[in-house]
């Protein structure tokens, strides 16, 4: 770091809407790991279940749903066992809602710090993506037991070429949910209305994204408006990896990734705006 | 010697008020402005932040046309009331906000230090958070580890770094977060008023790692504080800043004493709001009360031993034939430290009439340098309370005199400093 011992620097009131300042947040990424850990340590330590939380959340739905949805709505599940069915849909959905959620509230819940130290705030953000990732690997992880177990009682599913894009479809969900969140959190740091909005716009959106239902049942006439969700398309692209159904295409794909491309560079545009002068309003 | 810090006809405007109602109506019209190419309407009607006078805009200055330069190697004071607009300019040059107009440039590294402990999480181990607040503050993980065991040493608290810290004595806590700021590597440190907490012995230490830091290390040091001996151990130059601008800056020792006898217009007036009020009946209340040195009126720099003169204005619904008037001293920690009442030694209740009246009270002053807090309140004679504001105003005794001496000690034990005759009795 002895580089930056003679470096000249400059504060100066207005700055390029590009500078995203990629280079000074890659400076600080020991401290992006560092701040998972501690979500990570911090989560376990003020709970008795510890880590069993992160299983009973997915189950119960898991239970609700196949109950509400599967026996009493009678939805379809595109011939696929019901709880696997939306267990694929909870587990993915989960972590993008998760990703978006906590971002939205990003600059509220670290007034306190943001206010007293310059770091790259981007780093905030992304140590909740990441930390997210830990909640959502032990949410797979139980997805995968279920399969198993299902796979051992003959259910009809296939696993596809698809999977290989299980890895790109994450990171896209992350992508997509950082993206919102951030846009969000730079909107609520002035206008606080929106935060109420957001727990309530989730749960109306995953009712939008093919979590409940499969792509194939939905009603014609709407179809298109579930289409025109970024979500919907990844959720759909993750089923049709790991169980065979699901409507996956090139096109709804690179839709999506347009879609969550342009969301993420729009966010971190308008989140690193917001960062230099919020401490002011908040 | 070439120049670490240049600030250039710095500007800081505050909304003050009410944020959020009407914010999208004034974002419009501000975005219209631009559009046109006009000047911003919300700066335009700014004015000088002065907490004295109500103003009839609700955006302030905080800093205005801010001009100065500091040269490598130099440790560089900045003193001023609360409010004059000391924060917002380390605020800026750490880079937590950004001007409104205005630049600065310079060459190196900045650390800054506005708080100590940011990022502290309480379940972490000292360890831990030695890194965590480490990367915080910009250092990588592997410098930290390089320096873990020095900064473990300068905190003093071997026996409980692998202990939670929400089980640490706050002092223990200062102590660490210190030692961890005390050990980045930059060319300017940036220091608020963060020695302001901890005990003697280590507020001690810590000026000693700060002087180690600018003389003998040659890095470049900005330093805050009300703790004018410090300032003047540790600083060859100081700023003066008043209502936002510089209004002085020179030679440390000619700025502090410009500083405490200065004859600018008092910043400590305060007008009491409802909100500050613990408790009223209504029948009278406080409109305002103000701290002054009884030497100087024009001044709100109390210094040690120099009697303290409260200017106090009441406002009547009715006539009070029974009135009395209390004030309180309290210390940082919250102990009542003395109690002056308006019918003491024998003394008669005032007798008021409806609508303004004002009060003078002088107060000696024996209390050892430090914060403390006054408390007022309004009763009628047989004790019942009228007015009462709880930890209203907090001032500050320096540690230097009217006679300019300095009354800095290495410790403080207690809150009073008695005038003690000594001799040494023959057996």
């Amino acid at each position: 770091m002895n580089d930056q011992a003679t470096q000249e620097w400059e504060i100066m009131s207005h700055r390029s809407l590009l500078d995203l300042k990629l280079k000074d947040t890659w400076a600080y990424r020991d401290l992006l790991w560092l701040m998972v850990r501690r979500d990570f340590v911090s989560y376990y330590k003020q709970t008795i279940l510890g880590p069993l939380w992160f299983f009973i959340q997915p189950i119960l739905t898991t239970v609700m749903f196949t109950f509400v949805f599967g026996r009493l709505a009678g939805l379809s599940t595109d011939g696929l066992p019901q709880p696997l069915f939306y267990m694929a849909g909870i587990t993915a959905w989960n972590y993008f809602a998760d990703c978006l959620t906590k971002t939205s509230t990003v600059f509220k819940d670290n007034a306190n710090i943001f206010g007293k130290v310059y770091f790259p705030r981007l780093i905030m953000p992304l140590s909740i993506v990441v930390s997210n990732l830990v909640r959502f690997g032990v949410q797979f992880l139980l997805f995968l037991l279920v399969m198993i177990y299902y796979a051992f009682n003959d259910a009809a599913f296939q696993p596809t070429w698809a999977l290989a894009l299980f890895p790109v479809v994450l990171i896209m969900m992350a992508a997509l949910g950082l993206g919102a969140g951030m846009i969000i959190s730079a909107m609520t740091t002035k206008y606080r209305d929106l935060a109420f909005l957001i727990t309530f716009g989730i749960q109306l959106l995953m009712y939008a994204t093919t979590v409940i239902y499969p792509l194939s049942a939905a009603p014609a006439k709407y179809k298109w408006l579930i289409q025109l969700n970024p979500m919907t398309s990844l959720i759909e692209t993750f089923r049709y990896g790991f169980l065979g159904k699901g409507d996956f295409s090139w096109a709804s794909f690179g839709y999506a990734a347009l879609t969550t491309l342009v969301m993420l560079l729009l966010g971190v545009i308008i989140f690193n705006k917001v960062e230099k002068n919020f401490v002011d309003t908040v | 010697m070439s120049t670490a810090i240049k600030v250039e006809n710095l500007s800081k405007a505050y909304q003050i008020g009410k944020i959020g109602t009407g914010t999208l109506s004034r974002d419009f019209e501000r975005w219209i402005a631009k559009v046109r190419g006009k000047e911003d309407p919300f700066l335009k009607i700014g004015e000088a932040n002065d907490r004295a006078v109500k103003g009839t805009s609700d955006v302030v200055w905080s800093l205005r046309d801010i001009n100065f330069e500091i040269k490598e190697g130099d440790a560089v004071g900045i003193i001023g009331r609360n409010g004059a607009g000391k924060s917002t300019l380390l605020k800026i040059l750490s880079k937590v906000t950004s001007p409104t107009t205005g630049k600065i440039s310079g060459r190196g590294r900045i650390a800054s230090l506005l708080e100590v402990g940011t990022g502290f999480h309480p379940e972490l181990t000292g360890r831990e958070n030695i890194y965590l607040n480490g990367a915080i503050l910009g250092m990588r993980k592997k410098e930290i580890t390089r320096k873990l065991d020095q900064i473990i040493d300068f905190s003093g608290v071997e026996r409980y770094v692998d202990t939670p810290v929400k089980r640490y004595s706050s002092g223990m806590y200062v102590r660490l977060a210190f030692a961890v700021a005390a050990h980045l590597e930059s060319e300017i440190l940036i220091v608020d008023e963060v020695l302001a907490v901890g005990d003697a012995d280590f507020q001690k230490k810590c000026l000693g790692k700060m002087n180690d830091v600018s003389k003998g290390e040659g890095r470049t040091v900005l330093f805050v504080s009300h703790n004018m001996a410090a300032i003047k151990t540790l600083c060859p130059h100081s700023i003066l800043l008043h209502n936002g601008t510089v209004s002085k800056m020179g030679k440390t020792a000619a700025v502090v004493n410009h500083y405490l006898n200065s004859n600018e217009k008092p910043m400590s007036v305060n007008v009491i709001t409802e909100a500050m009020r613990t408790f009223s009946t209504g029948e009278a209340f406080f409109t305002s009360l103000a701290i002054n040195s009884s030497e100087n009126d024009n001044s709100d720099a109390i210094a040690f031993n120099t009697p303290i003169a409260v200017n106090i204005t009441i406002d009547s619904k009715k006539n009070i034939d029974d009135f009395i008037l209390d004030l309180k001293v309290v210390s940082a920690e919250g102990i009542e430290l003395s109690h002056s009442q308006s019918n003491f030694d024998q003394r008669q209740a005032y007798k008021i009439g409806e609508g303004h009246t004002s009060f003078r009270a002088v107060m000696e002053n024996n209390f050892q340098p430090g914060n403390y807090y006054l408390s007022a309140g309004i009763h009628h004679s047989d004790g019942a309370t009228i007015d009462y504001l709880e930890n209203v105003l907090a001032f500050e005794i320096l540690n230097v005199g009217y006679d300019n001496n300095d009354y800095t000690q290495n410790w403080k034990h207690g809150y009073f400093r008695p005038a003690t005759i000594w001799e040494m009795t023959p057996q």
